[in-house]
């Protein structure tokens, strides 16, 4: 082998990087050639200046202080990695559920309460008394609830518009006593139920107007009380006598 | 430092890590030539590692993937995008061949603090070739892995490292004795 060949081996050797036969082969050129000899000796010198020239940094106390906690503090063995993951897609996971559920649960309560309101109502105007205190006049049907309902409340004076009252009765929603007025308005019949707002289906009901069974219904939260007023006038009447009723003094 | 998985499994980020702290350091302020920047670059280093451990993949180098990461850190950092040097690219055909001048003699004047000063001057890819080489004593299978060359780059390119820092010696000792 040319010494010029051996030449390219030098570093490899120097390095450890020659495979064992080759390592043997090189050391015997080496005996033989002074030139390949003075010139490993360069390479080894070199290697060890840089040896001990490149160890030359120590890094600071403070800095270890901060690394040597930082790798421990938060040291992912292999479950705490797979928390990281596990655990937000969990937390969504059961939020997910018990939305949903709390979702359905709104909505087939609310739909519960108008569906009883709406039977409340077509079953008053179909029974052979539909009320119990006869009047038109306000005056009369409020004080006629004192003593049956656990609660007082303000009627609208209904002179100019187009809305007649034309009684009320009491009436029970989840074991809760209320007023139902029926209100008249162009041959049209509409109930008025108001209940104590209270800690039950009602309290999560949002005010606003609804459609349930075909009828058009309006409801809201009024100094503790739970006002309904359904019907199967139109939307614009449901909505003036419940603007009356809000307004009430 | 090969670490084999069902070792892995049991050691943590803690063991393996933390032993190659001094060294990593060193080379990070080679690198950088700058202790607020090598700081930086030694933390940024561990944060990475920490929340990358999870994908190192047992049976490699963890060692060899320690220094690539802060390799990485330090070639996107600004200093590292500063310095950057492109080399031509040479495979191990291409080798320079040596002036078969011995130096030995020249070469043994070299004190440590001008071996420093010759090291610092060179471009950042041959000092780090010849820190994770002679300093760091890795095999050529571990810088290839950490500086992400083929193994026939690395004898190249450290071949040629070795005849700059050479170069750069005997220019000092040759304008120390000139007293320039």
């Amino acid at each position: 082998m040319a010494c010029r060949e051996w030449h390219e081996k030098l570093d490899r050797y120097l390095d450890g990087e020659l495979a064992p036969g080759e390592n043997a082969a090189l050391g015997a050129h080496l005996r033989g050639c002074a030139e390949c000899t003075a010139d490993i000796l360069e390479r080894v010198q070199t290697k060890r200046l840089v040896q001990r020239a490149g160890k030359r940094y120590e890094p600071s106390a403070a800095l270890r202080d901060k690394i040597t906690k930082m790798a421990a503090a938060k040291s992912p063995g292999v479950f705490r990695r797979w928390r990281l993951v596990l655990v937000p897609a969990l937390v969504v996971l059961v939020a997910a559920f018990f939305l949903d559920g709390y979702l359905v649960r709104e909505r087939a309560a609310r739909l519960r309460v108008y569906s009883e309101l709406a039977d409340l109502h077509v079953s008053t105007l179909a029974s052979a008394t539909p009320v119990d205190v006869v009047s038109t006049d306000r005056h009369t049907v409020k004080p006629w609830f004192q003593g049956k309902i656990p609660f007082t409340f303000n009627l609208p004076e209904l002179t100019g518009s187009e809305f007649t009252l034309l009684g009320g009765r009491v009436e029970y929603l989840e074991q809760a006593a209320g007023a139902h007025l029926i209100y008249q308005v162009r041959k049209h019949e509409i109930s008025v139920f108001i209940f104590p707002e209270r800690d039950s289906e009602t309290r999560s009901l949002p005010s606003g107007a609804a459609n349930a069974a075909s009828f058009n219904s309006e409801t809201w939260a009024q100094n503790d009380l739970r006002y309904f007023v359904i019907g199967d006038a139109s939307p614009a009447d449901i909505q003036a006598l419940s603007r009356l009723l809000r307004d009430a003094r | 430092m090969r670490v084999s998985e069902d070792r892995l499994s049991a050691a943590s980020f803690e063991d393996l890590a933390l032993p190659l702290f001094d060294q990593l350091y060193n080379f990070a302020r080679w690198l950088t030539q700058d202790t607020a920047e090598a700081e930086d670059l030694v933390q940024e280093t561990y944060a990475k590692a920490l929340r990358g451990f999870a994908s190192f993949q047992a049976g490699t180098n963890f060692r060899a993937w320690m220094y690539r990461i802060l390799r990485n850190s330090f070639l996107s950092s600004r200093t590292g995008l500063k310095t950057t040097v492109v080399l031509d690219e040479e495979d191990g055909d291409g080798m320079p061949v040596e002036s078969t001048t011995p130096e030995s003699l020249l070469i043994e004047q070299a004190n440590r603090e001008l071996v420093q000063q010759a090291l610092e001057g060179l471009p950042v890819p041959f000092r780090e070739i010849l820190l994770l080489c002679e300093v760091e004593e890795m095999s050529y299978q571990e810088i290839a892995e950490t500086l992400g060359i083929p193994i026939g780059t690395v004898m190249s390119r450290l071949s040629r490292a070795r005849k700059a820092l050479r170069d750069a010696l005997r220019d000092r000792i040759e304008r120390g004795r000139h007293g320039v």
